[in-house]
């Protein structure tokens, strides 16, 4: 009796943990196409998002996409070799503003989608494999497909994306002539107000619409 | 993002200007971006371009943007059919001869089934369209981009890529036909259709960017790059995150797992 209450226990305990596994380690691709498919489901029945309503899509990236990507490692990609020279307090604020740019503006692309179609390319990725990129196209009738690729890497069990590839142009590597620039002229403070005048001039411009 | 409306003349004084400007590349002060020694030159151009493009052009793709879907689709399929005969030559002269013959497959398509082009059947019928230019063709061939260029109206280019636009130009089926107002009124439908296709994108592209010229230069630069490799770029190991991620491991441990001293080793 003893020995088949230690075996159901072992059983119960084991594919409580497989099931955790399962949940934490969904592969890059299925993720990748979980996230878009939920996103696209929702933006098609939006009115209001359709009608360029980005408060709602950046609701909407705030809490289907966001959960999914490296925000900190993206800022440090943008940012590189002048990264080692910024403070923890001020990577923490970089990485904030950033997000906040990266949001926005991509919220707002949100509201123009009309009824594209999103294909998935065959995944290519061995299982041990801590960095992998997942392609996928957006097709329009009368116009060129956009590739539109993305990098994620592994981190313990969860992969997080770290880079958004349109068209083959790095989202987050297209940033770092300018902020190279801005780093040079007013040293990492200047990019860390330049990005928050950016980002409050946004504001401005969503709220004038609405 | 390349549009071949160009007439020759902007080319050739883009080109006197290019050659006037090599002249003062020596003047080009230190911390420039390395391809663009050109840079004041191609400022003044790119605020030329926008001026130019708030008041003509951007607004003519507005109005054009009216139109019905199925209209602008076929308006898109046309001139996309008569740019794959040249998309053909140039996947031969890049040696991918099933690419090639699938263009010249695309073109007999739909100039017949497809009603001169207006439909594009052939993607239907599984011969995907394919986008390629002379100065993809040259990069191929291994000649380097050169310094970057942003030309009059057309927007950013670099040496090779000028040079590939005008065999791009010499070769368009449009450009050649003899009428004078023919010839201009479909290159006008041509240019305003390509402009409406970025309607949106541009608003992302002021948007997204601190120093729009800047933004645009980082992606033509790696928009060409995926060209010339169709998609499939070398991933390079980037030595700046590499750096930084090891600085990161000092001093913000939080933020830097090891996992990712091995970066975009692929």
């Amino acid at each position: 009796m003893k020995r088949i209450s230690t075996l159901l226990a072992t059983l119960a305990l084991s594919v409580g943990v497989q099931f955790s596994a399962f949940a934490e380690t969904m592969a890059p691709d299925a993720l990748v196409k979980g996230v878009t498919d939920d996103v696209i489901t929702i933006v098609r029945q939006d009115k209001a998002i359709q009608s360029g309503d980005t408060r709602k899509a950046v609701e909407l990236v705030e809490t289907k996409v966001i959960p999914y990507f490296d925000f900190a490692h993206m800022t440090r990609l943008a940012v590189g070799k002048d990264w080692k020279q910024a403070s923890p307090e001020q990577k923490t604020v970089l990485t904030q503003e950033f997000k906040a740019l990266l949001v926005r503006t991509y919220s707002n692309a949100l509201t123009q989608y009309r009824n594209q179609q999103i294909d998935f390319k065959p995944f290519k990725a061995k299982p041990e494999d801590t960095d992998v990129v997942v392609r996928t196209e957006v097709r329009q009738p009368g116009a060129k497909p956009v590739q539109i690729d993305y990098a994620l890497d592994k981190q313990g069990d969860a992969w997080k994306v770290y880079d958004v590839m349109v068209a083959g142009v790095s989202l987050v590597t297209n940033y770092r002539d300018s902020f190279g620039q801005e780093v040079r002229t007013g040293g990492i403070d200047g990019l860390i107000k330049s990005l928050k005048d950016k980002n409050k001039q946004l504001d401005a411009t969503v709220s004038a619409k609405k | 993002m390349k549009n071949r409306k160009a007439e020759s003349g902007a080319v050739w004084r883009g080109l006197a200007c290019l050659v006037l400007a090599l002249g003062l590349t020596a003047c080009a002060g230190p911390g420039g971006h390395p391809k663009d020694p050109l840079e004041p030159l191609n400022r003044a151009t790119f605020r030329f371009n926008e001026v130019a493009d708030e008041y003509v052009m951007r607004p003519a793709a507005q109005v054009y943007d009216y139109a019905p879907l199925p209209i602008k689709v076929g308006v898109g399929n046309f001139f996309g059919n008569i740019g794959d005969i040249w998309i053909g030559v140039n996947n031969l002269l890049q040696g991918k001869v099933t690419d090639g013959l699938s263009d010249g497959g695309r073109v007999l398509v739909n100039s017949t089934v497809g009603i001169f082009g207006l439909f594009d059947i052939a993607t239907e019928l599984g011969l995907e369209k394919h986008d390629e230019d002379l100065g993809q063709t040259l990069g191929k061939w291994g000649i380097g981009d050169g310094p970057y260029l942003v030309l009059p109206l057309l927007g950013p280019s670099n040496v090779r890529d000028t040079f590939g636009l005008i065999g791009d130009l010499t070769a368009d089926p449009v450009w050649q036909v003899e009428e004078v107002a023919t010839r201009n009124s479909l290159t006008g439908l041509r240019f305003v259709s390509k402009r409406a296709q970025l309607l949106g994108a541009d608003t992302t592209a002021e948007q997204a960017a601190l120093d729009k010229y800047g933004y645009l230069r980082s992606f033509y630069i790696q928009y060409r790059l995926n060209q010339v490799y169709d998609g499939q770029p070398p991933r390079v190991k980037d030595p700046d995150d590499d750096e930084a991620s090891g600085d990161d491991g000092a001093t913000a441990p939080q933020a830097a797992p090891q996992s990712d001293k091995k970066e975009n080793q692929e």
